[in-house]
């Protein structure tokens, strides 16, 4: 082996920005690593949105027919529910690489160089964010061609949309969160869903909340993912739900505040053993 | 004034809830010099190279790395050092060469600047052929050179190298071997740790030997062989032989205490010079009439060193994480057929 280790290299010294600067620009980078690698695993993105095409049809075709919502034909009923419990499931992805990046020892090295430390995490969330914009759309794309048809405007259709984005953004916290706590990249992924499972189903979602018994209903009826739904729902068929539009945001709102503030917190901890 | 030691570390306490990883370690590594430290899994030898890199904050006691106190000025350390970890940590999903991009903008290094680092460092790691494939098909030899390039990006004053041979073959390993001692050429301070007494041995000038987190010994691996012994020359009683007067026989060569495992019919006696004075030692045996079963002459290992240190093994020091020590390997051995 023909090595020209021997002769020094020239000495780099990191550049000098406001730590702001690096927060943006470190996650940018994270971001594009991240993003480099979905057609590298295509199973993650291909499983995401495998997921609301298997919902939609499933409900459209095979419960649709029994489930009847007085004023509106059931697709067009389905697909806010669709939409929100979609966004939530590839959600779950955003822990399962954070607890590989832990387990690898990737991690390690971040912190060992003058990076903004926040970027690890932020970077992910950026990356799955694009992701799941991508879940998004091929969601619209199944749901117009089963019937769908939203109604008002598409300034209110592009609003719902960007809730639902949203949303899986605040759920992309609660897995980084999983992901920091659980030390198995596997039981992280079952984690992440099983803790939701009776929000995404205990919902709005599929059927109206009426048609439940009522200790469900009182339930159903406050729940943050219902109000998500109900919000969207509101924006995608032109009944607006302004109170449901008004707790959905409250909720995000909160809901990414403590999840940050407890993501920062565990991390800290969990990486300076 | 003097120039200030790359690494000192002074009375470091570091405790995980009940049990203690570091218990008063004090070292000292000098600028340009390599500094081994040598320890059984558990001795406290990671925890050690987490404060140093500002990974993990001691409970007690000073820590300067490149003259800067690490919990207080942990970001400017961060621009003086590389780490390259026990595990290698790089991202299986991406190339040789975007991984070091990756690192390179990590390290705060302008795009052009960060790339042209990373060709540079693919060609003095032999590389460049694998630059463009993903790193899950490298070998743990390839990702080892890989780990090494990324904490080599910024051509750091001091490199902590964390285990850089655990795992590999011994191809790999005598090639990682070439490497840092190449990297010690250039004057970058190396602080290394192994379980290798060997390889400490090969590779550091200065050798502290650690154990249940404290330093028990230092000095030059000469000095640290003086104190254990030199080689091993090891053998096996071939039935009818008597013990005694075969130590009687090697008691000139004796250099340290004797190991004999009276079962087993087997014996360790400490040697120096071991290797010239083998044939000497052999006549010695057959004259007084000894039939060996068994005869082997090794460098002494982690265990002897922990031995004669510490007066056990470093088997029975090691916590939970158990992991064979391989046996260095016999310099020359014979084997008859018993």
């Amino acid at each position: 082996m023909n090595r020209t280790l021997p002769v020094p290299m020239e000495r780099l010294i990191p550049l000098k920005r406001p730590a702001l600067y690096w927060a943006l620009a470190d996650a940018v980078v994270v971001a594009k690593r991240q993003i480099r690698q979905i057609p590298r695993v295509p199973d993650e993105l291909i499983t995401a949105i495998v997921q609301p095409v298997i919902i939609v049809l499933l409900f459209r075709y095979l419960f649709g027919g029994a489930i009847h919502v007085p004023g509106v034909s059931y697709i067009n009923y389905l697909m806010a529910g669709a939409f929100v419990q979609s966004a939530i499931f590839a959600s779950a992805n955003t822990g399962v690489g954070v607890a590989n990046d832990l387990k690898l020892g990737l991690v390690d090295r971040f912190r060992s160089l003058p990076m903004a430390p926040s970027a690890v995490l932020t970077g992910r969330i950026f990356a799955d964010l694009i992701r799941n914009t991508v879940v998004i759309l091929v969601t619209w794309g199944i749901g117009l061609l089963v019937g769908f048809r939203p109604a008002g405007t598409p300034v209110a259709w592009v609003a719902a949309s960007a809730l639902v984005l949203l949303v899986s953004f605040v759920f992309s916290w609660f897995s980084a969160l999983m992901g920091l706590l659980i030390p198995s990249p596997e039981a992280v992924a079952q984690a992440g869903i099983v803790w939701l499972l009776p929000f995404i189903f205990g919902s709005s979602a599929f059927v109206p909340v009426d048609t439940m018994p009522g200790w469900l209903r009182a339930f159903s009826d406050h729940q943050p993912v219902s109000l998500m739904m109900d919000a969207v729902r509101g924006l995608l068929l032109n009944q607006p739900n302004t109170p449901a539009l008004w707790q959905a945001l409250v909720w995000c709102g909160g809901l990414l505040i403590i999840l940050i503030l407890l993501s920062v917190w565990v991390y800290g901890r969990r990486t300076s053993r | 004034m003097s120039i200030p030691p790359a690494i000192l570390a002074e009375g470091v306490q570091k405790s995980y809830g009940k049990t203690r990883a570091l218990a008063g370690l004090d070292l000292v590594a000098e600028a340009g010099s390599v500094l081994g430290v040598l320890g059984p899994n558990g001795a406290g030898k990671s925890t050690a190279v987490r404060i140093f890199t500002t990974l993990l904050a001691p409970d007690s006691g000073r820590v300067e790395v490149a003259g800067l106190d690490v919990t207080r000025r942990a970001a400017e350390v961060r621009t003086r050092i590389g780490l390259a970890g026990q595990y290698a940590a790089v991202d299986e999903t991406l190339t040789g060469y975007e991984n070091l991009v990756m690192f390179g903008q990590l390290y705060h290094l302008p795009g052009a600047i960060a790339k042209r680092r990373a060709h540079d460092l693919l060609e003095r790691l032999d590389l460049v052929e694998a630059a463009g494939r993903l790193v899950k098909t490298y070998s743990g030899g390839m990702r080892r050179r890989l780990d090494l390039a990324a904490s080599l990006i910024l051509a750091p004053q001091i490199l902590f190298l964390d285990e850089p041979t655990t795992g590999l073959d011994p191809r790999g390993r005598l090639a990682m071997w070439a490497l840092i001692q190449e990297l010690a050429r250039t004057g970058t301070t190396i602080f290394l740790t192994t379980q290798y007494l060997e390889e400490a041995d090969q590779l550091a000038r200065q050798i502290a030997v650690i154990d249940r987190g404290r330093v028990i010994a230092k000095g030059s691996a000469d000095e640290l062989k003086a104190q254990i012994g030199g080689e091993r020359l090891e053998f096996t009683l071939a039935p009818g032989s008597d013990l005694n007067s075969a130590l009687e026989a090697l008691r000139p060569y004796q250099s340290g205490e004797v190991q004999v495992d009276a079962a087993e019919r087997r014996v360790a006696v400490p040697v120096t010079q071991g290797a010239q004075r083998l044939a000497a030692m052999v006549r010695d045996l057959d004259a007084a009439q000894i039939a060996l079963a068994d005869l082997s002459l090794r460098r002494p290992t982690l265990d002897d060193v922990f031995l004669a240190l510490t007066g056990h093994t470093a088997t029975e020091t090691k916590s939970e994480t158990n992991e064979v020590d391989k046996p260095a390997e016999p310099q020359f051995a014979t084997r008859r057929p018993a």
